[in-house]
């Protein structure tokens, strides 16, 4: 004799509730959370998001113009009026430093995201190819970092002549051998797992594997590079403007901005200081999101 | 290791001639020829100076005519210093950026190794932290803020020193310390790290159980491996000094080579460009090669590859 009542089926809730299950997650929302977990590295962003807001509304959002001069208000003091001071000209600090970040911003993405490209189709089809080409197409990254760059920076901002333009094309075309070399290390890790095994057998063409499957795989890396770049692109833009082949007055970079406050630093020494604060806060910021995103994309790397 | 030297050296000699071949044509890809000024030089003049400097050869005839002088080591006549070949004018400035590179260069290596080892012996502690908080604002304060910075604080504020002038090692000091800092930020990095990895290696576990001292340990078996990356950095390292010091001899009047090629660079004097582009680039090429066979003698396992 059995009793009925033991052997009937479960219902679904009672089912699902012994389970002992997680909601699977994506590897990018499990990135997501151990970025947000690093406290540095959200600072870091913020503080970025910040700076991009402050550069793209600030300038708007202030009573004063960037190339405003006033004669009778030069080399003020920071007041309620001026937060930063003003320049030689009678500038307002505060507009020109809002305003140098578009500029400085500007230059420090676009130029990595030409050096992005660059590196990401060279290291790409470098590693894809294999072979002699690869070797080849190597040798020529060897010999470009064996090149000190920023020399042939100021060479090339001599060829092309100063400006935003040529700074974007400039920087653009000189940092993207470390890209390169790290899409090529990706796709060669990556190019005979059994995905592209997969897709090749599926037909797909060389081009295909590469753009739809190798590259979106390596873009951790990618995007960690990109982060460490920026601030080097920001850097770098301000190095040439200081030397004297950025963009040109009445526009204003950060470095630019350094530099006209130079001269004048034993009497006016805000003047420098509050560019030069912004440049080494922003590249502290993307240093700091650079490594939580290395750590988050990698978890092996934290020690 | 013959072979590995000998290759190296070949790649080296390749890298230099890229370096010659680019610079070269990229300073004829100027628009407007060297002599190209605000007031208009009288055409006749400019024709007897255009046929002075070969320039009105077929551009491989000049391309090759440089190449051959390079080699001989000669770098050209100035276009904007009147007789002063190239080579003068580097033989005169250079040396006082040596003296700045060279102080710099000591204190980036006796501030950043032990700065290093202290760092990744206290890991996580007191130490550790001051020290790598001042490590990551040496990278990523640029060094014509420091160098501002130094000039406000020591020349101005303080008064200890003077600048805008040279006068030996006395003001040699402050650009070395401004050239040094991140350098040295990059090293304490570079040793913290790679001492952290090394001192969990099975060898120092032996080392240990032999019962040798702590110190004994860090000091000589685990140091040893430690520093290796340090010596592949000593090229970027020599780079950064180099090309930092053209704001930071700038900013302290320094005459040094940095000034000088910046002030080439305003001057349009194109051959001094080239010529001080090709020293930076081959002296550059030279301490990377001395780090690689360095490196070769001192880890076998290089060899390999």
């Amino acid at each position: 004799m059995y009793d009925a009542e033991l052997f009937l089926p479960l219902s679904r809730e009672e089912k699902t509730d012994a389970e002992m299950m997680r909601p699977s997650r994506t590897y990018w929302q499990d990135v997501r959370e151990r970025l947000m977990r690093d406290k540095l590295a959200v600072l870091g962003l913020l503080v970025i998001v910040l700076i991009v807001a402050l550069a793209v509304f600030g300038p708007v959002l202030s009573p004063y113009e960037y190339d405003a001069q006033d004669f009778m208000m030069s080399n003020e003091p920071p007041s309620g009026a001026h937060w930063f001071g003003t320049d030689m000209f009678g500038r307002d600090i505060f507009v020109r430093v809002l305003y140098g970040a578009r500029i400085s911003l500007a230059v420090g993405f676009l130029a990595s995201f030409i050096s992005l490209f660059i590196g990401v189709i060279y290291g790409g089809i470098s590693g894809f190819t294999g072979g002699k080409t690869d070797n080849i197409m190597m040798g020529i990254v060897d010999v470009i970092y064996s090149v000190p760059m920023m020399i042939y920076v100021i060479l090339l901002m001599v060829v092309v002549g100063p400006g935003l333009k040529s700074i974007f094309i400039t920087l653009g075309i000189s940092y993207w051998a470390p890209m390169a070399r790290i899409v090529r290390a990706e796709v060669m890790r990556l190019k005979n797992e059994e995905f592209i095994l997969a897709a090749r057998v599926l037909g797909a063409s060389p081009g295909r594997i590469l753009l739809r499957h190798l590259i979106p795989n390596a873009m951790g890396p990618i995007l960690v590079t990109l982060t460490f770049s920026i601030p080097g692109a920001i850097f770098t833009e301000a190095f040439l403007s200081f030397v004297g082949l950025g963009v040109s007055a009445p526009m204003a970079s950060w470095g630019v901005l350094s530099s006209d406050a130079v001269g004048s630093l034993a009497i006016y020494p805000w003047q420098l200081f509050f560019p030069a604060g912004a440049i080494s806060i922003t590249i502290l910021a993307f240093n700091f999101l650079g490594d939580g995103l290395r750590d988050a994309l990698d978890p092996r790397l934290r020690k | 290791m013959r072979k590995y030297i000998f290759r190296r050296v070949l790649a080296s000699l390749l890298t230099l001639f890229v370096v010659i071949t680019l610079t070269f044509f990229m300073m004829r890809a100027i628009p407007g020829g060297p002599f190209t000024d605000e007031k208009a030089i009288p055409s006749f003049v400019l024709e007897k100076m255009m046929s002075r400097y070969g320039l009105n050869d077929p551009l491989y005839v000049q391309y090759g005519r440089y190449l051959l002088n390079v080699m001989r080591l000669d770098l050209g006549p100035s276009y904007r210093y009147e007789g002063m070949t190239v080579n003068e004018l580097i033989a005169g400035s250079f040396p006082i950026s040596a003296v700045v590179g060279s102080i710099a260069l000591v204190l980036a290596l006796i501030v950043g190794i032990p700065a290093g080892i202290i760092s990744a012996l206290k890991r996580g502690k007191l130490p550790d932290r001051f020290a790598m908080i001042l490590a990551t604002l040496g990278v990523t304060v640029p060094n014509f803020v420091v160098a501002a910075a130094l000039v406000y604080i020591f020349a101005w504020r303080l008064g200890w020193v003077t600048v805008g002038f040279w006068e030996g090692i006395s003001t040699a000091i402050l650009p070395a310390v401004t050239l040094a800092g991140y350098p040295a930020a990059f090293i304490s990095r570079l040793v913290r790290s790679s001492m952290l990895e090394v001192l969990q290696q099975d060898y120092i576990r032996t080392a240990y159980s032999k019962g040798l001292s702590g110190r004994a340990v860090v000091y000589v078996h685990a140091l040893k491996n430690a520093v290796i990356p340090v010596i592949t950095y000593i090229a970027p390292l020599t780079a950064g000094i180099l090309t930092g010091s053209f704001v930071v001899e700038q900013v302290y009047g320094v005459p040094g080579l940095g000034t000088f090629f910046v002030t080439s660079i305003t001057n349009r004097d194109y051959t001094t460009i080239m010529g001080v582009t090709i020293f930076y680039s081959a002296l550059l090429v030279s301490f990377n090669l001395i780090a690689d066979v360095c490196l070769a003698f001192i880890d076998p396992r290089i060899k390999l590859k």
